[in-house]
C-alpha cells in the first residue's frame, strides 16, 4: 500500500468507529486516540478494522505504533 | 409504584426512568400515554452525514441530558450514598492479559475492562446484598448478575446497559457482549430489556481518565462500582517499593440497606478476583 491508500484506509476503518472524527485535521505525529477521543475500545475496533481491510497479522506488542498517523504510515507502507 | 409493560419499554427507548413520571391509571400506574406526555415526539431520523453533528437514531441528546439530570437529582436527593476506596495492584491481572493476548488475533483479544468486569460480576455473586434495588422501603434482589456498563457517547450523556448474567459469561464472551453492547449503545440501538435490567452499574472510566470516581448511585439501584485509570505507581511488594500497575475501585452505596463493613467486602472480593486472573 502506497501512503494514500493507507490514509484513505484509515479513514474509512475511523468512520466506522466515529463517524464524526475528522481524521484530516489531525496532525501525523498526534496520538490518534488523543486528537479524536478514541478509548480502549475504539481503539481496539481501529486494530482489528485495519488488521480485517489487510490481512496484516499485527501482533497486540505493535499496537503501540498504530496510535499516530506516522506510525501507521511507516508500518503499513510497503 | 406500578410501570405498565409497554410503559417501561417506550421509557427505556426514549432513556427516561418510569418511575420518575407522574402516573394516572389506576391506583397511579405509569402507563404508554404518560410517557409519551413526558416525551417530546422524538422524530427518528437516519444518521446524518459526518459534517454535521452526531445525531443518533433514537437518541435526542437534549433529551438524554434531561433523563439524566432527573434521574441523577432524585439518586442524590433520596439515597444517602456511602463512599469507599480501594487501591489494587493490578500487576497478575495485566500480565495474565499480556499472555493471553499475544498470540491472538486483534478480534480475540481481550481489554483490561473485562476483566474488572468480571470480577466486579463475581464479588457481587459472594456480597449479592448489593445486587439488587430499592424497593418499597426494602432490598429486593436483583434476578441475576446483570451489571450496568457505565459508556459515554460521542458528543456528550452516557448509557449504562445491562450485561446479563455476568457473572456466568466466560471472558471471551464477555468482551464480544461488551464490545457489541458499545457499538449499539453508539449507533442508538440498544434494546429496551438492556436498558431496564441493570442490578448494578459499574463504570470504568478507562485509558485517558482520572485516578479515581465515585459514582451516583442509578435508582432504584443500590450500588455503583468504579475504576479510575490503571497507573504505574509505586507499590510494596514483599518488602521491596516495585513499579506496579495499581488501579482505585471505589464503592458507592445505597445506607438504607447497606452499612460500609459490607461494602468494604465486596471491594476486597474484587481485589481477591483480580489477584486469580486465571479464575475468571
Amino acid at each position: 500500500m502506497n501512503e494514500a491508500q493507507i490514509r484513505q484506509l484509515a479513514a474509512e476503518v475511523l468512520a466506522g468507529i466515529a463517524p464524526e472524527a475528522a481524521l484530516s485535521r489531525v496532525p501525523d505525529t498526534k496520538d490518534l486516540r488523543e486528537a479524536l477521543d478514541l478509548d480502549s475500545m475504539d481503539f481496539m475496533n481501529f486494530v482489528i478494522g485495519l488488521a480485517e481491510r489487510t490481512g496484516l497479522k499485527i501482533p497486540e506488542a505493535d499496537t503501540g505504533r498504530l496510535v499516530t498517523m506516522q506510525g501507521l504510515i511507516a508500518y503499513l507502507v510497503r | 409504584m406500578a410501570v405498565s409493560p409497554a410503559a417501561r419499554r417506550r421509557a427505556a427507548e426514549r432513556g427516561l426512568n418510569p418511575f420518575e413520571l407522574i402516573g394516572t391509571g389506576a391506583d397511579g400506574a405509569v402507563t404508554l400515554a404518560d410517557v409519551d406526555r413526558a416525551v417530546a415526539p422524538v422524530p427518528r431520523v437516519a444518521p446524518t452525514p459526518a459534517t454535521t453533528p452526531a445525531v443518533r437514531a433514537g437518541f435526542d441528546p437534549a433529551l438524554m441530558r434531561q433523563a439524566i439530570a432527573t434521574a441523577m437529582a432524585r439518586s442524590k436527593r433520596e439515597i444517602p450514598h456511602y463512599y469507599l476506596a480501594s487501591t489494587i495492584d493490578f500487576h497478575a491481572a495485566q500480565a495474565w492479559l499480556d499472555a493471553y493476548n499475544a498470540p491472538r488475533e486483534p478480534a480475540d483479544r481481550l481489554l483490561p475492562a473485562v476483566l474488572l468486569l468480571k470480577a466486579c460480576a463475581r464479588a457481587l455473586a459472594e456480597v449479592p446484598q448489593l445486587n439488587g434495588f430499592f424497593d418499597q422501603g426494602a432490598f429486593r434482589a436483583g434476578p441475576g448478575i446483570h451489571i450496568g456498563w457505565a459508556i459515554a457517547l460521542r458528543g456528550g450523556g452516557l448509557v449504562a446497559p445491562a450485561l446479563h448474567d455476568a457473572d456466568r459469561q466466560p471472558l471471551p464472551e464477555l468482551m464480544q457482549a461488551l464490545r457489541g453492547l458499545v457499538q449499539r449503545a453508539r449507533a442508538g440501538g440498544l434494546r429496551s430489556s438492556e436498558l431496564s435490567d441493570p442490578t448494578v452499574t459499574v463504570t470504568n472510566v478507562g485509558e485517558r481518565g482520572a485516578e479515581s470516581v465515585l459514582g451516583v448511585i442509578y435508582p432504584p439501584q443500590v450500588a455503583i462500582l468504579g475504576f479510575g485509570r490503571i497507573l504505574q505507581r509505586p507499590w510494596v511488594v514483599a518488602g521491596q517499593v516495585l513499579p506496579r500497575p495499581l488501579v482505585t475501585a471505589t464503592l458507592a452505596a445505597d445506607h438504607r440497606v447497606s452499612d460500609g463493613h459490607l461494602g468494604g467486602l465486596l471491594l476486597a472480593a474484587v481485589d481477591r478476583a483480580l489477584q486469580d486472573p486465571q479464575a475468571l
